[in-house]
């Protein structure tokens, strides 16, 4: 609908936006940020902040720019004179009952109160020496505590969980300059969603108990990656300090996860950090396993698939990626192979007001992406084909004490795992994995977007991406056979056979995906 | 959200909406397009009822009301007729702005502080008679001082004639 | 009329002839005094043609803002197949005034007659009388009033029998000055806070419920019969001064004056026949030091402005104030300036809803300052500072509660700056305990 677009001018800068837009957003075309509080993308906008105040030539006030819709024509000044004034004061109003406690703070670094008064702010306060409101600390539920005395009522909290998760148990409480935020006595704010409420704070004012005082922002390192916890694929953050993930955010993606990510996904990321890891390869000599440097490992698996034919059955994890699970059915294919998926399930949770974002029954996040790659979910087939097969991969898959019990009878067992397990000391050949954190990779989720992660931290030991395990693995098995160096490249190499990744590059896919070819055209090849 | 489970007063408490009240409720839901709209009509029961409103009354509300408790405590806070704590059996409130405090109303205030024996503001007397509270203008500035016992809305008042008035009120 | 006292020979007596007549208060009593012909009257013309007759009077909005109620009314979707409603703003909560309490006390049926009116010109089969939660007198009254107005046929099913279907419904508020803003009242209405909301959406698109709605106040609303029963020739002749401004003005006269009370003016009418003539002058011995001529939110005149000055929208303004609600609050020479701005800003911080940061932040601290300069405490840039948070607080807000604390701190620094120089210089003792 191009007849539907509007021409603006936002401080000197022409921009074509739709009808409707409002000035906040038409200025993030131009490249301008205006600064804002209360506004957010996928909240309802109250304008009650009044931190966008901007400038609009002929219009005989200044205009919020969160609420004021583009027309053809309009001439903005966003950083005037007046438009200027209006933001400092803003500013000063809310510093005046705003403790300086930002050095223990959690939000330091990444307050929108502190940038913005940094930015623009005055230089000294003019409200002297007059008491600052005090409330005490509040524990909103399992997760969020609220520090009323940073608290810039901006409303982002009420809304999310009025408007978005339509729970409402946070309200406004009071009126005038005595309002605080409100949550009824005996309730909790335990929504599977409610862990937003925190990013979504524009100030340290509503903290998570476990993040509390764990880092200081700048020392942050942030990866973007895909949620690992549910078939959704949520768009996240992993943030880590000195190589241990400190905490999961989630990162925009319209199409995914808005700005949201749940608490189950959220709070998962302790075993990122788990130290009983798989150290080096191990190879069976005798009744021992022997740890050895990958060639040695490479060259036993490679002559142990080369002297086998007849059954061979993997048995992976929906949480490995596309690349490793693709590369590893590769490895296997002159077998007569059956390949399955084990996908837990829990409690489907979803965000009331966003169509199809939910915390999914499928609580792994690559069950599309190991359909596409010739898996099934028929892992209790799986298994008993194992019994009596030549060759059982474990991927990324803790077995069950009792299954590990019955593949072993098998006549070749190698795992690829993360976490070191006594039952491993039956398998043949152990080698160890990087965790999704440690690993560049890509998932396809339910709604058959293929998306990206990057690798968060550093992998312990000898650990090693399984797509490149299972590829050089396979190149020493046929002689001129491409090895990918990169899971980019393993991507590519995948495609020329999946008519379903056929094009798909970390590039195609970006920061926030991309669909896959039809999912109904891609006749998975075995 | 959840609810930790029963408390004391919670299985003491007895619920405002029953009966005739319940039903002159749901002959006002008629009136209105939502449900939602006799929020303050039902608070208004409520503190009729109970002389005040409180958190287990709230909870009430909510539920006749369809709303959760943290939204109609919001609302209860909003509106300065409400108290949420509990009050003598007869509240005063006096006006002290501008129009009736240029006639006085500050020593109308003062004197209705000591003749009640409730000394501060918002204090119940200690023998559970008054409470009173500091109101902005009740809409009758051309009448100073006015004050509000209870439903008694009274024009004029000045600080001699504050101990007779009070006498009506046990 | 004078009401409490009676009528004086320069006021043009409409909406008050009845004040202080407990007989006019029934529907027997209303009837006898020739209540409801005009509602007859109304709905043997076209809704069309009811609000034409209203925009020719020149009627204007008397809640305040003095919107033309005729082209108001004319914003209504015609045809649009959604249910409308009609509000009656009688919420009246703004200091200084107090003339629709008078009307609901003892014209109830005169209020009913005008919404019945209103409601069939702009489609509405539903009215809300939305009434301040502390006024209860007047609410039972009026409760009692529409109940005989069911129960002699002028409201339900069909309007006096042949009209169209028409429920009103009396809503008591429960303690919230800005409840009377008009989408305040609305959001209170649906059993929300009382926060005001941001235009666009309009009522006329989107108002309570959702739903195209007209809000208008008391006296606007009582003056429609009048003008249904004597045409909008006679209503717009009644102007002494700006042909914009017609009709007649309840004022609500306070403070300082002999005779407090309702007086009910032509447009145009000299402040000075208000305060000197009608409401009796000061106190004696006194003389007039200012003057709030439309309710709490106007700025000050001083009795230099007052001079000369007419009482009609545009007059007023002229004297660098407004007409607002009519709300007249007058002092003498005894008055001290400051505590009395510090009053109003007072009543101001207690009744920001909350939601700008502006008024939420800026009510407070202008109180916190003039508390401290009554406190003998202030500082010689105080006053400085007050201007610039004066400055920032209009202007900038969803609704004007903010700029309304300002207007008083603004007009009163200009007009009475040596009173506060008299407590920062330590001239005046100070007049409250230090904080
Ligand atoms: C803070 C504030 C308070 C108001 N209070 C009242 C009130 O108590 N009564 C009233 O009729 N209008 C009040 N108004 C004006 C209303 O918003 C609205 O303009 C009016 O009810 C429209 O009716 P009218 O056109 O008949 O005047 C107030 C406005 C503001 C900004
Ligand atoms: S707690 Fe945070 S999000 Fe909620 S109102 Fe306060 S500042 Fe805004
Ligand atoms: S200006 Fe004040 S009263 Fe009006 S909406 Fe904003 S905070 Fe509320
Ligand atoms: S961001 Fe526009 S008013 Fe808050
Ligand atoms: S100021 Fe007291 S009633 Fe208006």
């Amino acid at each position: 609908m191009s007849d539907a677009l509007v021409t603006v001018t936002i401080d000197g800068i022409e921009v074509q936006v739709p009808r409707g837009t409002p000035l906040i957003e038409a200025a993030k075309q131009a490249g301008i940020l205006v600064p804002h509080y209360c506004y957010h993308p996928s909240l309802p906008a109250p304008a009650v902040c009044r931190m966008c105040l901007v400038e609009v030539e002929k219009a005989p006030k200044l205009l919020p720019a969160c609420v004021t819709t583009v027309t053809d024509g309009q001439v903005v000044h966003v950083n005037s004179d007046a438009a200027l004034k209006a933001r400092e004061s803003v500013l000063e109003f809310l510093l005046i009952n705003h403790p300086l406690d930002c050095p223990i703070c959690d939000q330091a670094g990444e307050c929108e109160l502190q940038d913005y008064v940094f930015q623009e702010g005055r230089a000294a306060t003019r409200y002297a020496d007059y008491a600052k409101r005090f409330n005490p600390v509040e524990d909103f539920g399992p997760d969020v505590l609220y520090i009323p005395n940073r608290c810039i009522l901006c409303t982002r909290c009420v809304r999310f969980m009025e408007a978005v998760a339509e729970d409402p148990v946070l309200n406004v409480s009071e009126r005038g300059d005595r309002s605080y935020i409100g949550i009824f006595p005996d309730a909790v704010l335990d929504h599977e969603w409610a862990g937003n409420v925190v990013d979504l704070c524009p100030v340290g004012s509503l903290v998570s108990k476990d993040f509390l005082h764990k880092a200081r922002a700048w020392d942050l390192d942030r990866t973007a990656s895909i949620c690992p916890g549910c078939s959704q694929g949520c768009n996240m953050t992993i943030d880590t300090r000195d190589n241990v993930v400190v905490r999961l955010r989630p990162r925009p993606n319209m199409d995914v996860n808005r700005h949201f990510m749940c608490d189950t996904g959220r709070q998962d990321y302790r075993w990122m950090n788990r130290g009983d890891r798989i150290e080096a390869p191990l190879i069976r000599a005798g009744d021992k396993l022997q740890a050895v440097d990958w060639a040695s490992a490479l060259d036993r698996l490679a002559d142990t698939l080369r002297g086998a034919d007849g059954k061979a059955v993997i048995l992976a994890s929906a949480r490995a990626s596309t690349e490793s699970l693709g590369m590893t059915h590769r490895l296997l294919d002159g077998f007569e192979l059956t390949a399955a998926v084990r996908v837990p399930t829990g409690h489907e949770a979803p965000l009331a007001s966003i169509p199809n974002l939910a915390l999914r029954e499928e609580r792994t996040p690559n069950v599309a992406g190991a359909e596409l790659t010739g898996y099934t979910r028929a892992w209790d087939e799986a298994l008993d084909q194992a019994v009596s097969a030549q060759v059982v991969v474990v991927l990324d898959e803790e077995l069950a004490p009792d299954e590990f019990d019955r593949v072993r009878t098998a006549g070749t067992v190698v795992v690829l795992g993360t976490v070191d397990h006594p039952a491993y000391q039956a398998a043949d050949i152990v080698l160890p994995i990087a965790t999704m954190a440690e690993e560049h990779g890509s998932y396809v989720n339910r709604d058959g977007r293929a998306q990206v992660y990057r690798q968060a931290k550093a992998s312990p030991g000898m650990a090693r991406p399984a797509w490149w395990v299972a590829a050089e693995a396979a190149g020493r098995l046929a002689e001129g056979r491409a090895v990918p160096a990169t899971a980019g490249d393993a991507i590519v190499m995948l495609g020329q056979s999946i008519p379903a990744l056929a094009g798909l590059t970390y590039q195609s896919m970006g920061f926030t995906g991309r669909p896959v070819a039809s999912a109904a055209a891609s006749g998975v090849e075995s | 959200m959840s609810t930790a489970g029963a408390s004391a007063s919670e299985t003491s408490y007895q619920p405002v909406f029953t009966g005739e009240t319940m039903a002159a409720l749901e002959t006002l839901f008629e009136r209105y397009p939502t449900k939602q709209a006799c929020m303050l009509p039902a608070l208004w029961m409520v503190q009729e009822a109970r002389g005040w409103i409180s958190e287990r009354a709230m909870a009430e509300v909510a539920e006749v009301i369809g709303v959760t408790p943290a939204y109609v405590k919001g609302v209860v806070t909003f509106y300065t007729m409400y108290h949420t704590h509990p009050v003598g059996r007869n509240v005063i409130q006096v006006c002290t702005t501008t129009p009736c405090s240029l006639c006085g109303a500050e020593a109308v205030l003062r004197t209705i502080l000591q003749e009640t024996g409730c000394e501060e503001l918002g204090r119940t007397s200690t023998d559970g008679r008054f409470t009173v509270q500091e109101v902005e203008c009740l809409g009758a500035c051309g009448f100073a001082t006015p004050i509000l016992v209870n439903d008694d809305f009274i024009e004029s008042v000045t600080p001699e004639r504050v101990a007779g008035l009070l006498e009506g009120y046990k | 009329m004078g009401y409490p006292y009676p009528p004086d020979e320069k006021e043009t007596v409409v909406l008050s002839q009845y004040f202080g007549d407990e007989g006019a208060r029934s529907y027997q009593g209303w009837v006898k005094r020739g209540g409801y012909q005009a509602l007859e009257a109304a709905l043997a013309m076209e809704p069309g043609a009811v609000t034409d007759v209203v925009k020719a009077s020149g009627l204007r909005g008397r809640g305040g803002a003095g919107f033309p109620t005729g082209l108001k009314w004319s914003f209504m979707p015609k045809d649009s197949g959604k249910d409308h409603y009609l509000v009656c703003n009688a919420d009246e909560s703004e200091p200084g005034t107090f003339k629709d309490r008078e009307i609901m006390r003892w014209t109830p049926h005169g209020l009913i007659e005008g919404c019945a009116i209103a409601a069939y010109a702009i489609g509405a089969e539903c009215c809300y009388v939305y009434i301040r939660g502390e006024f209860t007198e007047p609410l039972a009254i009026m409760a009692k009033a529409v109940a005989e107005a069911y129960a002699n046929g002028v409201l339900g099913e069909k309007l006096l029998g042949t009209g169209p279907r028409l429920e009103m419904i009396i809503h008591r508020g429960a303690g919230a000055y800005i409840c009377g803003e008009e989408t305040g009242l609305m959001n209170s209405l649906e059993g929300r806070r009382g926060n005001p909301r941001i235009k666009p959406p309009f009522p006329a698109q989107a108002g309570v419920f959702g739903l195209p709605t007209t809000v208008n106040n008391v006296e606007t609303l009582a003056a429609v019969p009048h003008i249904i029963n004597r045409g909008a020739d006679w209503y717009q002749g009644i102007c002494l001064g700006n042909e914009k401004s017609t009709g007649t003005k309840l004022y609500s006269v306070c403070g300082h004056v002999q005779k407090p009370g309702n007086y009910e003016l032509a447009m145009g009418t000299p402040l000075e026949e208000l305060i000197f003539d009608m409401a009796g002058g000061m106190p004696p011995g006194r003389t007039l030091k200012a003057v709030i001529p439309g309710g709490s939110s106007v700025p000050i005149m001083d009795a230099e402005d007052v001079k000369g000055c007419l009482l009609d929208y545009e007059g007023v303004v002229e004297r660098g104030s407004m007409l607002g609600s009519g709300g007249v609050i007058v002092m003498d020479d005894s008055t001290d300036m400051v505590y009395q701005i510090y009053r109003l800003t007072r009543f101001y911080a207690h009744e920001s809803c909350a939601q700008c940061t502006q008024c939420r932040e800026g009510t407070a601290w202008t109180v916190k300052i003039l508390e401290r300069i009554l406190g003998g405490h202030g500082k010689e840039s105080d006053l400085d500072l007050l201007l610039d948070l004066a400055d920032n607080m209009t202007g900038t807000t969803i609704c004007v509660l903010s700029d309304s604390c300002a207007a008083p701190v603004v007009s009163g620094i200009a007009k009475f700056r040596s009173e506060f120089d008299a407590y920062l210089s330590g001239a005046r003792p100070p007049a409250l305990a230090a904080h």
